[in-house]
């Protein structure tokens, strides 16, 4: 069933991790990720993969949750290490015609699959512990300076939240047309591609109209409500940096610094 | 003969993780042939899962329905054809239209059925006729009709199958009363010409009161009861325990009988009503 699809993953808490500053989650997922990547050795990668667990640990999301997030990518995960299993200097352990795997292929598969598995799991603790109004709400405020070039930062932020708010409804609704459609005899489950394509115009084209129409009635609404843009509007939570948020910037440094001074001075670099 | 039959019909959502809800337990029905079937229960009591494994929508989870006495399951290819022979309205079905004229949706259906194009006509027609459609109406875009004329050309669409069993969900959910009172009597009626089955849903006792033989009441995912209107509404302190209001007419005549004034208490449409309480009225010595 279309149901099934986890979109808004937003697992609701009070955890340290919650409570932080939503810009400052973002920033530092951003960092992170960067950093994972700058990550050459299997100690720098270490050091990040211990990080993003004990964000994962004081988070306070069930771990089954997020094994459910890598699950997704799995397939994606085992191609690229598969694919890298062949690549690679070291000791040739088989060989088939001009294909071999070796040491240094294994030890490159099981880094790319440490490192995607980690990249998912980084970005999941952003939005597992942050709502998707608190997300807009961060980045309206991170891409203010993107006002010097004319950018309409608070529409694209609403346009944000909004489409976010409508996709479960639009969901719901693309199920309940298939069903309606399905019970006049509407075969959407068998067929050539051209045919399934075809098929899909009875379902597509009400649930265009009836967003058209949700669209009207949400503009009426927010008219009604002397909603007129962002210019001069409050706001009702306002973010502020605390002690906490000082801290976790401060420990994320120093990981960042260790990521670098391990890169460094750690001799097994074998990937850039 | 039965027409539909369903043993020991279970349906859960989401079975095998820890999310698991059953919305239908062990339900066990028999509708016969021609029977105008009401369908009562709170919302989530289970009823539209329930309606949904009727026409193999939703598979159940265990349990068999029964189509003409064949298990509609047993060919899971052919379970199309059973959708043609228990044509289902769903709840708002003027959501569903999506034909640039109102004739090319309703025969969007029979067209699914393989028909030839003058089968496809005739049906639609007929089924224009039906509900009570304008003939006028047929070349416009469905987008441009009223509300209620968007309501009734969908109905149409599911009619113009010219299904064994029809079955619709609120169908006169959000029409105003006179509306309302113009749709009822036009699936009445329709039952009546056609001979077939139909299973109404609905929130409103007083709807189901009077158009149904058998009223099956739905609470908690099982049958609660299913029986004749009469006897179901006889058993009004049941149906408020479960939240579910008898028709105030029967609950005036109820009061009446408790008082000691000489009526019917299963009484439950206006008509009968007046039948019974004018010669009290009028001293006994007319009888109208």
């Amino acid at each position: 069933m279309i149901k099934d699809v986890t979109l808004g993953q937003y697992f609701p808490g009070k955890s340290i991790i919650h409570k932080l500053d939503p810009r400052v989650k973002v920033l530092l997922t951003l960092v992170n990720i960067i950093f994972i990547f700058i990550a050459g050795n299997f100690s720098a990668l270490g050091l990040m993969t211990a990080f993003t667990l004990t964000a994962m640990l004081l988070s306070g999301v069930p771990f089954t949750r997020y094994i459910r997030s890598i699950r997704g990518v799995l397939f994606i995960v085992l191609f690229t290490s598969v694919l890298n299993l062949f690549y690679g200097g070291g000791t040739v352990l088989a060989k088939w015609g001009a294909v071999q795997i070796t040491t240094g292929g294994i030890r490159n598969a099981v880094f790319i699959a440490v490192r995607i598995v980690v990249l998912i799991l980084m970005s999941s603790i952003l939005t597992y512990t942050t709502s998707p109004t608190q997300l807009t709400d961060a980045l309206e405020r991170l891409m203010k300076p993107l006002k010097i070039f004319r950018i309409k930062v608070h529409e694209i932020a609403m346009m944000m939240t909004i489409a976010l708010r409508f996709v479960p409804t639009l969901l719901e609704e693309t199920d309940k047309i298939m069903s309606a459609q399905k019970a006049r005899g509407a075969d959407l489950e068998s067929g050539g591609l051209i045919s399934r394509v075809k098929a899909l115009v009875p379902v597509l084209i009400p649930l265009f109209v009836s967003s058209f129409r949700r669209a009207y009635d949400l503009a009426m609404a927010m008219e009604c409500r002397c909603y007129n843009g962002g210019k001069g509007r409050t706001k009702m939570k306002i973010l502020h940096i605390t002690a906490k948020d000082i801290v976790t910037v401060l420990v994320a440094a120093a990981v960042c610094a260790g990521v670098v001074l391990l890169n460094l001075f750690v001799a097994e670099n074998f990937l850039i | 003969m039965n027409v539909i039959e369903t043993k020991n019909l279970t349906y859960t959502y989401g079975a095998g993780t820890p999310f698991s809800k059953t919305a239908v337990e062990n339900v066990n029905i028999a509708i016969k042939k021609g029977e105008f079937i009401g369908l009562i229960g709170h919302t989530g009591s289970g009823k539209s899962t329930l309606i949904q494994q009727l026409n193999g929508l939703l598979r159940p989870t265990s349990g068999t329905v029964l189509l003409n006495g064949k298990d509609i399951w047993e060919k899971k290819k052919e379970i199309r054809k059973v959708r043609f022979q228990v044509g289902m309205v769903f709840q708002y079905p003027e959501y569903q239209l999506f034909e640039d004229t109102v004739i090319k949706d309703i025969g969007f259906g029979p067209r699914n059925m393989g028909l030839s194009q003058e089968e496809v006509r005739q049906r639609v027609m007929q089924a224009v006729d039906f509900v009570g459609l304008d003939h006028g109406l047929l070349e416009k875009s469905p987008f441009d009709l009223s509300g209620g004329e968007k309501r009734r050309a969908a109905i149409a669409g599911v009619i113009a199958m010219d299904p064994d069993v029809l079955v619709l969900d609120e169908p006169t959910a959000g029409l105003d009363p006179q509306g309302r009172d113009h749709l009822l009597s036009q699936i009445k009626a329709y039952h009546r010409q056609r001979q077939n089955t139909v299973i109404l849903v609905s929130h409103s006792m007083e709807d189901i009161a009077r158009v149904s033989d058998r009223v099956l009441v739905m609470n908690e995912s099982r049958v609660f009861l299913f029986d004749e209107t009469a006897k179901v509404f006889s058993h009004a302190k049941e149906l408020e325990q479960i939240g579910l209001r008898v028709p105030q007419v029967t609950k005036i005549m109820m009061k009446l009988h408790e008082r000691g004034y000489p009526v019917d208490p299963a009484v439950f449409t206006l008509e009968q009503a007046v039948k019974e309480i004018l010669p009290l009225v009028q001293g006994g010595a007319e009888n109208d």
